[in-house]
């Protein structure tokens, strides 16, 4: 069973500046008296009071300001940062895709790379060995693959990116936003690729700016401001008071017929209460 | 302010959701253990990026890692000539003494400097990917073994030309006593060689926590690790220590036994050689693993969970 659990959580970052990351200072603050002990560390309270229970089958987008902690509450959610108060529980494997680039090295081949970030994601070898076709066929990359990254366009490297996170099997799936950054048309075969991935995965949160991507690929959300929860709901609600108005409404017809929207009423402005 | 309560909360979201919320479990030895237990199932990942981590430094060079090999046997031969004429040695037993000693200095010199940035190093793994700590420290630890395999060819190389007098029982200048030479007592390098290993790991792991907290540590330890070498038996054997005082070398012999790394050294060194195996440098590295060991699981009970604030 695949769940999250948070109680009560904060995320507190100490901020050393150089003279209280050293030992000089907490030496010399013994002799003095106050000065250097971990109190004096200035802090910034990047989440307090998180309070979020999530079970398998969640489809969970995330919204709210930059800045106001939503990367933050996917590290939180992923493990990465244990609360400083309050406790956490998560039940699964995570797979975490904050930056598609990280664990990817420019000296070594796309092969290579693909069987990299995979372990990272925590498949085995033989997983990805089984994948990696798959992977090539996907990313339309043929011989550059054997390439070292270096080589790589920007645009051929998010391919390649994608096609690994897209192609592995998760229980617990954070995306952070900045996953839509390919041109077009590609983006369009992508798309299908995110779909089926979300839907092997047991859980997913999604941060994301579009509403368009939170409608498809979500139905619940997350209202972060400042630091706490600000609401937590329906996907519809949440994005309605968060955008002042009825995500629905702006859709283009296009998009709506795509999503299969098309019974669904369109509220008044003032969203959806 | 506190969290808004929505009554808009669904079902699928929360409010069937928590019952009563655990104790926080983050400064548990279960935890601490649990870390270090998983990064061990992990093999696959961290075996997989020391290879890499070999491979790609020698990518674009024409005979690849066999360059860790050959910067390794020039500076053994060298300082094997160099030394063995200015303390007066042998140099069918003293080169192959300066080679083993470098090779297996060189294991736990990478561990200890590399261990110090360990975490600081791979900030950017920690804080996307939620891994237990201690698979950068063994994919540490690992890629330092597989240099050592690198470097212990250089040791074979030497131990083949020298092998006939070598095998031979012989005396290091300025001892009593007898060395038996080689023989399958050989075989103990391996049991010594994983056990410091084994020590490696809590090295890394104790001083890559504290080097995350306090940025001095790093340039400490790598402005003192030089002078510990000198002070190490590596390219002076004891028995100098014997033959400067003519005769039991008194006070001088606590220079090597109260240093730790020469008991390290010395498990792994002394089987290599065909020396005589004194026992009690078992007894100190033993010692120093239960020690050591304690000392990392306390220190990554309280601190495992600050790592990823503190990088």
């Amino acid at each position: 069973m695949v769940s999250i659990d948070v109680w009560n959580a904060s995320v507190d970052f100490p901020i050393f500046d150089a003279k209280s990351r050293s030992l000089k200072k907490l030496a010399l603050g013994k002799v003095g008296g106050k000065i250097g002990s971990e109190g004096r560390v200035p802090i910034i309270e990047a989440l307090h009071d998180i309070n979020i229970s999530l079970k398998e089958g969640d489809r969970v987008g995330l919204v709210g300001h930059n800045g106001a902690g939503k990367s933050t509450l996917l590290r939180l959610l992923a493990g990465i940062y244990e609360p400083t108060r309050g406790s956490q529980r998560i039940q699964g494997k995570v797979a975490p895709v904050f930056d598609l680039g990280v664990g990817m090295d420019p000296e070594i081949s796309g092969y290579e790379n693909i069987m990299i970030r995979g372990l990272f994601l925590g498949m085995t070898r033989k997983q990805m060995e089984k994948r990696v076709d798959d992977i090539a066929e996907f990313t339309e990359l043929g011989d550059y693959l054997s390439m070292p990254l270096r080589t790589y366009s920007t645009g051929m490297r998010v391919r390649l990116a994608l096609g690994v996170v897209t192609s592995i099997d998760p229980e617990i799936l954070l995306l952070d936003e900045g996953i839509g950054a390919v041109d077009a048309a590609f983006m369009a075969k992508a798309r299908d690729r995110l779909k089926d991935l979300v839907r092997r995965s047991g859980l997913l949160v999604f941060a994301n700016h579009s509403d368009e991507t939170l409608i498809e690929f979500c139905d619940s959300a997350i209202w972060m401001d400042e630091g706490h929860v600000k609401q937590q709901g329906p996907l519809r609600e949440v994005l309605s008071a968060y955008k002042g108005h009825d995500p629905f409404e702006y859709l283009s017809p296009e998009t709506r017929q795509r999503l299969g929207l098309d019974n669904e009423p369109i509220l008044s402005a003032n969203g959806g209460e | 302010m506190p969290p808004v309560l929505s009554f808009l909360v669904q079902p699928t979201s929360t409010v069937d959701g928590p019952e009563a919320p655990p104790a926080p479990d983050s400064r548990t030895f279960g935890r601490a253990v649990g870390d270090v237990r998983d990064a061990w199932r992990h093999r696959e990942l961290w075996g997989h990026l020391g290879w890499q981590d070999i491979k790609q430094r020698y990518r674009r060079s024409v005979i690849g890692p066999l360059w860790i090999t050959i910067s390794m046997g020039t500076t053994a031969l060298a300082l094997g000539l160099l030394y063995s004429q200015l303390f007066n040695q042998e140099i069918a037993t003293f080169l192959p003494y300066v080679t083993a000693g470098f090779v297996i200095w060189n294991f736990i010199l990478g561990c200890i400097t590399e261990g110090t940035d360990v975490f600081i190093a791979n900030e950017g793994l920690i804080k996307h990917l939620p891994a237990p700590l201690t698979v950068h420290v063994l994919r540490l630890v690992w890629r330092q073994v597989l240099f050592f395999a690198h470097n212990l060819v250089v040791y074979l190389i030497v131990l083949a030309i020298f092998f006939p007098s070598l095998t031979e029982p012989y005396q290091m200048a300025g001892e009593n006593v007898v060395q038996p030479g080689v023989n399958w007592m050989i075989l103990l390098a391996i049991p010594a060689f994983a056990l410091v290993a084994f020590n490696a790991v809590w090295v890394a792991l104790l001083f890559g926590i504290i080097s995350s907290r306090f940025r001095d540590i790093p340039p400490v330890i790598h402005s003192f690790i030089n002078l510990i070498f000198f002070m190490t038996p590596i390219v002076w054997h004891v028995g100098v220590l014997n033959s400067v005082s003519g005769g039991s070398g008194g006070w001088r012999s606590y220079i090597a036994e109260f240093n730790p790394l020469f008991h390290f050294l010395e498990i792994v060194r002394a089987p290599l050689l065909g020396h005589q195996q004194q026992w009690h440098h078992w007894v100190v590295v033993a010692g120093f693993t239960v020690v050591g060991w304690t000392l990392a699981l306390v220190v990554l009970r309280n601190y495992r969970a600050r790592i990823s604030y503190w990088v």
